[in-house]
């Protein structure tokens, strides 16, 4: 099995994959079998929250797989997850069918109220599930193929490639609010009601849906580090570190960088279109450049080039979000911006990449009459 | 034993370059220049700054176009219509000026990535360990003295460790020709003497052109010596007949 060798010599990967699939089995648990009251019950909203972390947590692997292993700073990648999002979106709205507020047997409630005569060409088959999943990896990952191409071709690199990023996601926000560009303008997508015959408000649709973004979020990371160990995963730091080295060695540097922001975007895509269904909703905001600026932000704050860093960091921030906005929401940019610069200044290679430091200087504390003793050496369990 | 620059061109030199041209906003890096070199040459470069030395190297390594010449490999390859990777698939290493590895690599897998052979994604991407390549690289980690650093960091080596070390990632792409650009800058006297040996090992079984500023370590390596200056060769000869050469004498010194 292919799967048993790339898993059986890497310990990080099964932690990782144990820690998930633990902690979203035990809350699954908790929310489905045992009642309200229950001092074991969770409730559903948490379920709904950390359903969402996941998704957030996808988003941030596909960035620090771009930006930790190659060293593409994409300023843009939230574009995709919302093109993944508004695909996963607009299945949803086909499934509503005639049980909109006008009640129309086909048109959504929005094409209606625009006065739109018949269906947009490009809302046919998004009724049909697994067309619909196959649009959620298709677009975006078509457009980071083309938008890629041109821009890996002619070598733009660092901080232009990061700006012309920025102005991609701006660019889709601005065409997406149009009202005539037919994903329901400004507004966007709401009102779901079924997903695959199941209603999304339901208990068990929710957990259904936390466990399909664990599973997803697993897979994620199993291909990261797959990716990350293998040769080709050498040659992606080979390019971060010196890329001219990399191409005077015969590397063709672009088609490695094409792969990878292809690969990376397709995550992206499938972490929106997990999140659309569990926050109920997609709209242009989803395009905007503050989001896609957080993920990097994420991914710093876990540790860049780490991957299980990215996923970390995703569920810290927005544990810390979630937090935080409920009681003083204005201020929640401020320390978002304040927590950005103090991980740059302080904690550069973030929370995984200092544990490190800190377990030396824990040790150190705790042990202070050991201090002449020389450190154990620890026999490593066999491979 | 040498080719003569203005004899006629033998059946096929290695490398052959003639009236290229190459000009960044007006100014001349190179003009109109010519150089044959013949395989299995040693060949070394001087010249004093923005005589075009390391232009020179960019045009051969696709790195510049040329706005006008022939640049040709093998007789018969047109450099001027390929890139970067192409060029080093057809067999040219280049050592850069400030020593380039991989830093957050060992120096195992920097010797791996350089290894000849697998280059496209796809393939790179399912590519696992040979014994053949753990065999070539063990023979490399000792022609450049880094067996007991096989599994450090690149970015732990000492300047000089890491000169080495590229040039053993050139070694393991099996070029034809190395390119190597002040191979001894910024290294110690003892470590200058190793690495012109360490070249003249090289040279048994390769083509090598050497940019060099340090004249001892061009009088340690001993061969035919080409001299540019404003983007042209100056003269060409031994070091003697070179550094006898009374423009040669008038560019060094200042007129």
């Amino acid at each position: 099995m292919i799967f048993a060798r790339f898993i059986a010599n890497d310990r990080l990967l099964i932690g990782f994959i144990a820690v998930l699939f633990g902690i979203t089995t035990l809350l699954i648990v908790g929310n489905l079998a045992f009642a309200p009251g229950s001092a074991l019950h969770v409730p559903t909203y948490v379920i709904a929250l950390y359903g969402k972390y996941l998704c957030y947590a996808l988003l941030a692997l596909s960035v620090d797989l771009v930006w930790g292993q190659v060293g593409i700073l994409s300023l843009g990648h939230g574009a995709f997850f919302a093109l993944g999002g508004y695909a996963m979106g607009m299945y949803l709205m086909r499934q509503i069918g005639p049980r909109g507020v006008y009640a129309h047997p086909v048109l959504p409630d929005f094409m209606v109220f625009l006065n739109y005569k018949e269906l947009p060409w490009f809302w046919h088959g998004m009724d049909m599930f697994w067309f619909a999943m196959i649009m959620v990896m298709l677009v975006p990952g078509l457009l980071a193929f083309v938008f890629g191409w041109l821009t890996f071709r002619s070598r733009v690199t660092g901080v232009y490639l990061s700006i012309i990023t920025q102005a991609l996601t701006f660019a889709m926000l601005l065409a997406f609010f149009r009202n005539d560009m037919g994903f329901g303008g400004n507004n966007g997508m709401t009102d779901f009601k079924d997903i695959l015959g199941f209603n999304v408000q339901a208990d068990g649709t929710r957990a259904g849906l936390l466990a399909a973004s664990a599973i997803f979020l697993a897979l994620g990371f199993f291909a990261a580090r797959v990716l990350q160990r293998s040769r080709f995963g050498k040659v992606l730091v080979a390019i971060r570190d010196a890329e001219s080295r990399t191409r005077f060695l015969g590397y063709r540097v672009e088609h490695y960088k094409l792969a990878v922001f292809t690969f990376s975007a397709v995550m992206a895509g499938i972490a929106g279109a997990l999140y659309v269904p569990q926050v109920g909703i997609i709209n242009p905001g989803e395009f905007a450049p503050a989001n896609s600026i957080e993920a990097v932000i994420w991914v710093a704050v876990g540790g860049r080039g780490t991957l299980v860093g990215a996923v970390i960091g995703a569920i810290l921030v927005n544990f810390g979000k979630t937090l935080f906005t409920g009681v003083l929401p204005e201020l929640w940019l401020f320390a978002l911006g304040g927590l950005f610069v103090f991980v740059t200044l302080f904690m550069p290679k973030g929370v995984v990449g200092s544990l490190p430091v800190w377990s030396s200087w824990l040790k150190r504390r705790l042990l202070p009459s050991k201090v002449d003793v020389p450190p154990p050496v620890t026999v490593q369990a066999g491979e | 034993m040498n080719a003569i620059s203005d004899s006629p061109r033998k059946i096929d030199p290695l490398l052959y370059l003639d009236g290229v041209q190459v000009s960044f906003d007006g100014f001349k890096a190179l003009n109109n220049l010519s150089l044959v070199v013949e395989p299995g040459e040693m060949r070394a470069v001087i010249g004093p700054n923005g005589a075009g030395k390391t232009t020179m190297m960019d045009v051969i390594t696709g790195k510049t176009r040329p706005d006008a010449g022939k640049v040709f490999f093998r007789g018969d390859i047109d450099l001027t219509k390929k890139d970067e990777a192409d060029i080093a698939q057809l067999g040219i290493g280049r050592k850069f000026q400030k020593p380039t590895v991989f830093e957050s690599h060992t120096v195992y897998d920097n010797l791996l990535l350089a290894l000849a052979g697998l280059r496209g994604p796809t393939a790179v991407l399912f590519a696992r360990e040979r014994a053949d390549e753990r065999r070539r690289l063990e023979e490399l980690l000792g022609i450049v003295k880094l067996c007991d650093s096989r599994h450090r960091l690149a970015a732990e080596l000492s300047h000089g460790q890491k000169q080495w070390l590229e040039i053993g990632m050139l070694l393991a792409q099996e070029p034809k020709l190395l390119l190597v650009d002040e191979p001894v800058a910024g290294m110690t006297d003892a470590e200058t003497e190793e690495t012109a040996y360490l070249l003249r090992e090289i040279n048994k079984t390769r083509t090598v052109v050497v940019v060099e500023h340090d004249m001892t370590f061009v009088r340690a390596l001993g061969v035919k010596v080409t001299c540019l200056h404003e983007g042209s060769v100056l003269a060409e000869g031994s070091l003697d007949a070179v550094s006898a050469n009374q423009r040669v004498v008038e560019v060094y010194l200042g007129r």
